[in-house]
C-alpha cells in the first residue's frame, strides 16, 4: 500500500503515463480507430486524475522550488541525474498541460481521420515531454524535455497541417533548435563554473543557482543572453517571433492549442526559472531592454493582427502580443509583476487555446479561415458565437474574466517597478502594495503597454465584428462543400455539438473562475514569486563585481560591497 | 608496464584471424567460404575480450579492467578503450559487409559453374577488413613514430582495396584510385612531419620526444622545428579524419564505394586518425600558456592549452571543417554524399574536444575533452553506420539497371513501407543531429562542457550554430522517411531489398538499438571513455622544471631522473 501510494504521488508518473499509453497506441492496428481514440483519451484523462491526487496533497503556499524532489542517478560521470521536483509555478503549468490534454484529444475526433496511431501517439508523447519540462530539476533533463517537445510538434504540423505545413514545420524546428543550442551553452557554462568552484560536477538546479548568482556581471550578461537566445525564440519575443504565426496557421487545431497553450510557456517558464533565478544581476541590468522589446512586440504584433484576413493568423499574432505582457511582467522584477506573469501564462493558455479550438471548429465546417469569406456567423451558429464572444472578451481583458487580472497585474508590476517611487515609500509614503521593490521600469513602461491594451481591444473586436456579427455570410454558398468533408457533413451538426460544447465548457468555467476569484492562486504564487523577487533585491543590494572574471574576487565581493548601494537606488536606476 | 608484445595480443589475434580468413575465402566448398564472416566475428570478439581483460589477467587480477599505465605515452590508457571500441564496432559492422564481394561469382557457382577461386575476392575483402581494424588498434597503442606510421598505413592501405573491390562498377575503381593517391599525399605530409619531429628531438619514441621538446622549449612555445613537425603531422592525419584542407575526397569516395564500405570508411580511418591526433598533440601537451602579447589571448583566456601555433591551426581547421561539412551537406541529393559531408562536420565537432584537451589534472569526464572525443567516436560510429546500413539494404531498379537506393527521394515513406529501416534512418539522423534524448546528444554535451571548461567559448558557440545548420539536412532524412508518402508513380524507380539485406538489417537494427538503448548505460561508457582519455600530466610536469637549468643539451641524466621518478608514481 505504501509503495502504491509512493508511486501515485510521485512526479515522474505524470510523464510516464502518457508515454505508456503512447506505447499502447503503437501496439494497435491501424484500423482500430475507436480503440486508438479511447486509449488516447485515457492517456490524457488518467494524468488529470493523477494531477488531482497530487494537487490535493500539495502544499501550495510555500516557495520551495524543490518540493517533492525525487532524484535517480543516471549518468554520474557527467553529473546528469533524473531529478524531479515541483513548486507552485511548476504545478500550475503542469495543471494547464494535463487539462489541455483531453481537450486536444477530443478536439481531434473528427478533424483527424488518417494515420490515427501516429497522431495520437505523438500527441501523448508531446504531453509527457511538456509535463517533464515543468517537473525537471536537472538542467540536462530539463533541456532534454525542452528539446524533445520539438519532435512531436514537428511531426504533427508536418503530417496533419494545412497547405504550407512543410515550410512552417521546418522553420519552427530550425528556429527553436538553433536558439536552444545557445541556451545549452549558457547552462553548461554555469555547470563548468560550478565545477571550477566546488570540484563537484552536477547539473542540479539548486546547486547551480548559487554559483550562477555569484558570477561577475560580465559573465552573467553572457549567460543571460545565451539563455535568452533559446527562451526568447520560444516565447516568442519581438524580433524573433516570425516562426510563430506560420507554425500556428499551419498546425492542426490540437497542435495550435498546445503550441499556444503550453509550448510558448516553456519560454516564459525558462526565463522565470533560469534567467531570473540564475542571473538576477544581468536581469536587472537588461530589464529595460527586454521590457522595450516586449512592448514593441505588444504593439507591433497587435497592429499586424488588425490587418489580418486569416482569422487563425490573427489569433496567432495576438499570442505574440499577449506574451509580450507576460515578459513585461517578468521583467518588472517584483512580486506583483511575477505573479501576474505566471497567472498570465495560465490565462493565455485557457483563452487563446479556446480561441484556436473555436477557429478549428469553424474550419472543420467551412474549410476556410478567411475573414473575407465569412461573417455574421452568430445567426448561423449561436452557441459557437456565444463562446467566441466569451473567450475573445477573456482575451481582451474584460474585467470579471481572467485576462483582466493578469494583464492588470503585469502592467501594475511594471508601473510599480520604479526606483523613485520606492525611494518615496522608504521615506514613509506608504500606499504601495507589499512586494514593491525598486525597479528598472516605471510608469512610462506601463503606459506604453497600456496602449497595447487598446490595440488588443481594437483588433479582437474588429475580428468579432467581422466574423460573429453583421449580415450572415457563409463561405461557398452553404456549408459542406469542401472537397473532403463527406464525413464531416454526417458527423458535425450545423452549430456546435455536445462534444464540442463539452470541451469548451471547462475552459469557460476556469476563465470565469479565475476572473472572479483569482485570490487562491495568487496567494499560492506569492511565496514563490516573492522568493524570486527577494533574490533579485539581494542582487540589487549586493551587485556582483563587473570586470573580468576572477574567482577569488567573485566569492568575496558581496561582503566587500558596503550597504551604501541600497542608499542610492535612484542613482542606480537612473544610470540605466 | 608490460612488455610490448603481451599488450598486442588483441592485434595478434585479429591478424591471425585475417590470415585464416584469407585462405578460407578461397575454399572450393561453399560452406567453408561462407564460414569466413563467422570466423571474422569470432576473431573480433576474442580480440575485444583480450583487449578488455588480458591486461588484468597478466597482472593477476582476472576479470577486472585495468586503468593504470599500459604504454609509455602521455595517454597510457588509450589502448584499452581504443581496442574495445574497434572490436565492438567491428562486430557491429561485420554483418554490413555481407554480400559486398563475389556477388556475381557466387551466383554463377550456384548455377553449377565451378567456383573460380582466382577471381574471388571474398578472402581478401574480409581479411582486409580485419587488417584495417588491426591497424586502428595498433594506432591506439602506438608509442613510437614509426609504429604510429605503420599503424596508420595498415589502417588505410586495406581500405583503398576495399573501396575498389566494393562494387563491380567503374566508379568504385575510380574512387579507389582517387582515395589511394590522396591518401598517399596525406601520408607523405605526416611522414614529413614525423621526420621533422625526429630531426628536432633525435628520437622516435614518444616518451623521449616529449622530454626533449619540453627540455628545449621556450617560455610559451616548444622548439619551432618540433612544433612545425607536429603541425605537419597533424595536418597529414587530417586526411584520415576528413578535416577541411584534406577533405575533398570524402564525398566522391563514399559515393563511389558501396554503402557498406562507405560506412566502414566513415568510422574506421576516422577513429585511427583521432587516436593519432590525440597522441601527436600529447607529444607537445596541453600545458602551454600564451605569450601575454599574443592576440589569441584576448579571445581564449590563458588557461593551459596546446602551443599557440598548433591550437590556432586546429581551431581554424575545426571551424572550417564543421562549417564546410554542414553547409555543403545541405546542397546534396545523394544520401551517401550527405552522410559524407556529415562525417566531415562531425570531425570538426570532435576536434573541439582535442583543442579543449584533458582539462586540469584530475578532471572528471565532463571536463576532459579527450574523453569526450572518445565517447563521441563511439556514439558517432554507431549512428553513422546505421545510416549507411539503411542505404546498403536498399536497391533501386530503374529499367533493367539495379543500383543502390542512394537518392534521398528513394527513401520516401520508408518508415511506412519498411519500418525497421525507416526508423533506423530516422533515429540515426536524429542522433547525429544531437537531439535529446538520443545518444548523439549525450556525445555532444561533453564536447560543450569540455570546450567551455577550457575557455573555448567562441568555438562552442560555433559548434552550437553548426549543429543547428545540420538540423536542416538531418531533418530532411526524417521528413522523407517519416512524413512523405511512398512514391506511387509507375515511372518511379522500384525500391527493393538488396541481395544481402537480411544480414545488413542486423547492423541497422544494432545501430538503432544503440542510438536509443546505449543512453541508459551512457554513464558506464562515459566512465570507460574517461579512463581511456586519462592524460598523464605528470609526464610533462616532471620534465618541466628541468627546462630552467637543463635547457642546454648534454645533461640528459638529471632530466631523465626527474622525468622518470613521478612517472613511476603515476604508474
Amino acid at each position: 500500500m505504501g509503495m502504491l501510494h509512493d508511486i501515485i504521488y510521485s512526479l515522474p508518473l505524470g510523464i510516464v503515463l502518457p508515454l505508456f499509453f503512447a506505447l499502447l497506441i503503437c501496439g494497435c492496428r491501424p484500423g482500430q480507430g475507436k480503440l486508438i481514440r479511447a486509449l488516447a483519451l485515457a492517456g490524457t484523462l488518467i494524468p488529470c486524475v493523477w494531477y488531482l491526487f497530487i494537487a490535493g496533497t500539495f502544499t501550495w503556499d510555500h516557495g520551495d522550488a524543490d518540493y517533492l524532489k525525487l532524484t535517480y542517478h543516471w549518468f554520474p560521470a557527467a553529473g546528469i541525474s533524473l531529478s524531479f521536483g515541483a513548486d507552485t509555478i511548476s504545478m500550475l503549468l503542469v495543471g494547464l498541460t494535463v487539462l489541455l490534454g483531453p481537450i486536444c484529444v477530443l478536439a481531434s475526433y473528427t478533424a483527424i481521420t488518417e494515420r490515427l496511431r501516429t497522431y495520437y501517439a505523438w500527441l501523448l508523447i508531446l504531453q509527457g515531454a511538456m509535463t517533464g519540462v515543468f517537473l525537471a530539476r536537472d538542467l540536462i533533463l530539463f533541456y532534454t524535455f525542452f528539446e524533445f517537445t520539438l519532435v512531436p510538434l514537428y511531426i504533427l504540423i508536418n503530417l496533419y497541417g494545412s497547405t504550407n505545413r512543410r515550410a512552417a514545420a521546418t522553420k519552427f524546428f530550425l528556429y527553436t533548435f538553433t536558439g536552444s543550442l545557445i541556451t545549452l551553452a549558457g547552462l553548461v557554462y554555469v555547470a563548468v563554473k560550478h565545477h571550477a568552484g566546488h570540484h563537484a560536477w552536477t547539473f542540479d538546479f539548486h546547486a547551480l543557482e548559487a554559483t550562477a548568482r555569484s558570477m561577475t556581471l560580465r559573465e552573467q550578461t553572457w549567460v543571460f543572453w545565451a539563455l535568452l537566445a533559446g527562451f526568447a525564440i520560444k516565447v516568442p519575443l519581438f524580433p524573433v517571433h516570425t516562426w510563430l504565426p506560420l507554425a500556428h496557421t499551419e498546425a492542426p487545431t490540437a497542435g495550435s492549442v498546445i503550441l499556444a497553450g503550453v509550448l510558448l510557456k516553456l519560454g516564459t517558464y525558462g526565463i522565470f526559472r533560469f534567467a531570473l533565478g540564475f542571473v538576477p544581476a544581468a536581469c536587472i541590468h537588461f530589464a529595460p531592454t527586454l521590457a522595450v522589446l516586449s512592448i514593441i512586440g505588444i504593439i507591433y504584433a497587435g497592429l499586424i493582427c488588425w490587418v489580418q484576413t486569416d482569422v487563425k493568423k490573427l489569433v496567432a499574432y495576438s499570442s505574440v502580443s499577449h506574451l509580450g505582457f507576460c515578459v513585461l511582467g517578468l521583467f518588472a522584477l517584483n512580486s506583483v509583476g511575477l505573479s501576474g506573469s505566471v497567472l498570465y501564462m495560465i490565462n493565455h493558455g485557457l483563452s487563446t487555446g479556446a480561441l484556436f479550438l473555436l477557429i478549428g471548429m469553424i474550419y472543420e465546417r467551412y474549410h476556410t479561415r478567411s475573414l473575407k469569406e465569412m461573417g455574421g456567423l452568430a445567426r448561423a451558429m449561436p452557441i459557437w458565437a456565444s463562446f467566441m464572444v466569451f473567450f475573445t472578451m477573456a482575451s481582451v481583458g474584460l474585467p470579471g474574466l481572467n485576462g483582466f487580472v493578469s494583464e492588470f497585474m503585469c502592467m501594475f508590476g511594471a508601473f510599480q517597478s520604479d526606483s523613485h517611487r520606492w525611494a518615496a515609500a522608504q521615506a514613509g509614503h506608504t500606499g504601495l502594495l507589499s512586494g514593491a521593490t525598486p525597479g528598472e521600469l516605471g510608469p512610462w513602461f506601463a503606459l506604453a503597454a497600456g496602449t497595447g491594451v487598446i490595440v488588443t481591444a481594437m483588433y479582437l473586436l474588429y475580428m468579432l465584428g467581422k466574423i460573429v456579427w453583421g449580415p450572415l455570410h457563409e463561405p461557398g454558398g452553404s456549408h459542406g462543400h469542401g472537397h473532403d468533408d463527406g464525413h464531416a457533413r454526417g458527423v458535425l451538426p450545423k452549430d456546435l455539438g455536445a462534444r464540442e460544447i463539452g470541451i469548451l465548457l471547462p475552459l469557460a468555467a476556469l476563465c470565469l473562475a479565475l476572473g472572479l476569484y483569482p485570490t487562491p492562486i495568487l496567494r499560492a504564487l506569492e511565496p514563490s514569486t516573492s522568493a524570486v523577487a527577494r533574490v533579485i533585491q539581494h542582487s540589487r543590494e549586493n551587485p556582483p563585481p563587473s570586470g573580468v572574471p576572477a574567482e577569488s574576487v567573485a566569492s568575496i565581493a558581496p561582503a566587500d560591497h558596503p550597504a551604501s548601494d541600497i542608499a542610492h537606488p535612484t542613482s542606480e536606476g537612473g544610470s540605466r | 608496464m608490460e612488455s610490448k608484445l603481451t599488450l598486442l595480443w588483441p592485434e595478434i589475434i585479429l591478424f591471425l584471424t585475417a590470415c585464416c580468413v584469407m585462405i578460407l575465402g578461397q575454399s572450393r566448398h561453399k560452406d567453408s567460404r561462407n564460414l569466413s564472416p563467422w570466423v571474422c566475428g569470432v576473431g573480433l570478439a576474442l580480440s575485444g575480450l583480450a583487449a578488455l581483460y588480458l591486461p588484468g589477467f597478466l597482472a593477476g587480477q582476472p576479470w577486472t579492467i585495468r586503468a593504470d599505465k599500459l604504454v609509455d605515452t602521455a595517454l597510457p590508457s588509450l589502448p584499452i578503450y581504443g581496442k574495445v571500441l574497434v572490436a565492438v564496432l567491428g562486430l557491429v559492422m561485420l554483418p554490413l559487409m555481407a554480400g559486398v564481394s563475389d556477388r556475381e561469382l557466387e551466383a554463377a557457382a550456384d548455377r553449377g559453374r565451378p567456383f573460380e577461386a582466382l577471381r574471388s575476392t571474398r578472402g581478401e575483402f574480409y581479411s582486409f577488413f580485419l587488417f584495417s581494424l588491426t591497424g586502428v588498434m595498433l594506432c591506439a597503442s602506438a608509442d613510437d613514430l614509426i609504429f604510429l606510421f605503420l599503424a596508420l598505413e595498415l589502417t588505410s592501405l586495406p581500405t583503398y582495396v576495399m573501396v575498389a573491390l566494393s562494387t563491380a562498377r567503374n566508379r568504385s575503381m575510380e574512387a579507389g584510385v582517387k582515395y589511394f593517391f590522396l591518401g598517399a599525399l596525406g601520408a607523405a605530409v605526416f611522414l614529413y612531419g614525423f621526420a621533422l619531429i625526429y630531426g628536432a628531438t633525435g628520437s622516435t619514441h614518444f616518451h623521449d620526444i616529449t622530454r626533449s621538446i619540453v627540455a628545449s622549449a621556450g617560455a610559451h612555445a616548444p622548439n619551432t622545428l618540433a612544433l612545425i613537425g607536429v603541425v605537419l603531422a597533424v595536418l597529414g592525419v587530417c586526411f584520415k579524419i576528413a578535416a577541411v584542407p584534406m577533405h575533398f575526397y570524402t564525398p566522391d569516395v563514399y559515393q563511389g564505394a558501396s554503402a557498406s564500405v562507405a560506412g566502414f570508411l566513415a568510422f574506421v580511418p576516422k577513429a585511427a586518425g583521432f587516436f593519432a591526433i590525440m597522441l601527436l598533440c600529447s607529444l607537445v601537451g596541453w600545458q602551454w600558456t600564451s605569450d601575454p602579447d599574443h592576440p589569441a589571448l584576448a579571445l581564449f583566456g590563458n588557461a593551459p592549452h596546446l602551443p599557440d601555433a598548433l591550437r590556432t591551426i586546429l581551431w581554424v581547421i575545426a571551424v572550417m571543417t564543421m562549417t564546410a561539412g554542414n553547409v555543403l551537406a545541405i546542397m546534396q541529393h545523394s544520401v551517401k554524399r550527405i552522410l559524407a559531408y556529415s562525417s566531415i562536420a562531425h570531425s570538426g565537432y570532435m576536434l573541439v574536444g582535442v583543442i579543449a584537451g584533458p582539462g586540469p589534472e584530475g578532471s572528471p569526464f565532463s571536463r576532459n575533452g579527450l574523453a569526450a572525443v572518445l565517447f563521441y567516436l563511439a556514439a558517432y560510429g554507431i549512428m553513422t553506420i546505421g545510416a549507411f546500413a539503411v542505404v546498403a539494404c536498399l536497391d533501386k531498379k530503374t529499367g533493367s539497371q539495379t543500383d543502390e537506393a542512394d537518392d534521398i527521394e528513394d527513401l520516401r515513406g520508408l518508415a511506412l513501407t519498411r519500418p525497421l529501416l525507416g526508423w533506423t534512418m530516422v533515429l540515426s539522423s536524429m542522433g547525429l543531429l544531437g537531439l535529446p534524448p538520443l545518444l548523439g546528444f549525450f556525445g555532444k554535451v561533453p564536447l560543450f562542457t569540455a570546450g567551455i571548461g577550457a575557455g573555448e567559448i567562441p568555438l562552442v558557440i560555433i559548434l552550437g550554430i553548426n549543429s543547428a545548420i545540420a538540423a536542416y539536412y538531418y531533418l530532411r532524412f526524417a521528413y522523407v522517411c517519416f512524413i512523405e508518402a511512398p512514391e506511387s508513380l509507375p515511372s518511379a524507380p522500384k525500391i527493393e531489398p538488396s541481395p544481402a539485406a537480411g544480414a545488413r538489417h542486423i547492423t541497422g537494427f544494432l545501430s538503432m538499438v544503440g542510438v536509443v538503448g546505449l543512453v541508459v548505460i551512457a554513464g558506464r561508457i562515459a566512465d570507460f571513455a574517461a579512463k581511456g582519455g586519462t592524460y598523464d600530466a605528470p609526464f610533462i610536469k616532471a620534465a618541466k622544471p628541468a627546462e630552467d637549468h637543463a635547457a642546454k643539451p648534454g645533461e640528459p641524466a638529471g632530466e631523465q631522473a626527474a622525468a622518470k621518478e613521478p612517472h613511476e608514481h603515476g604508474g
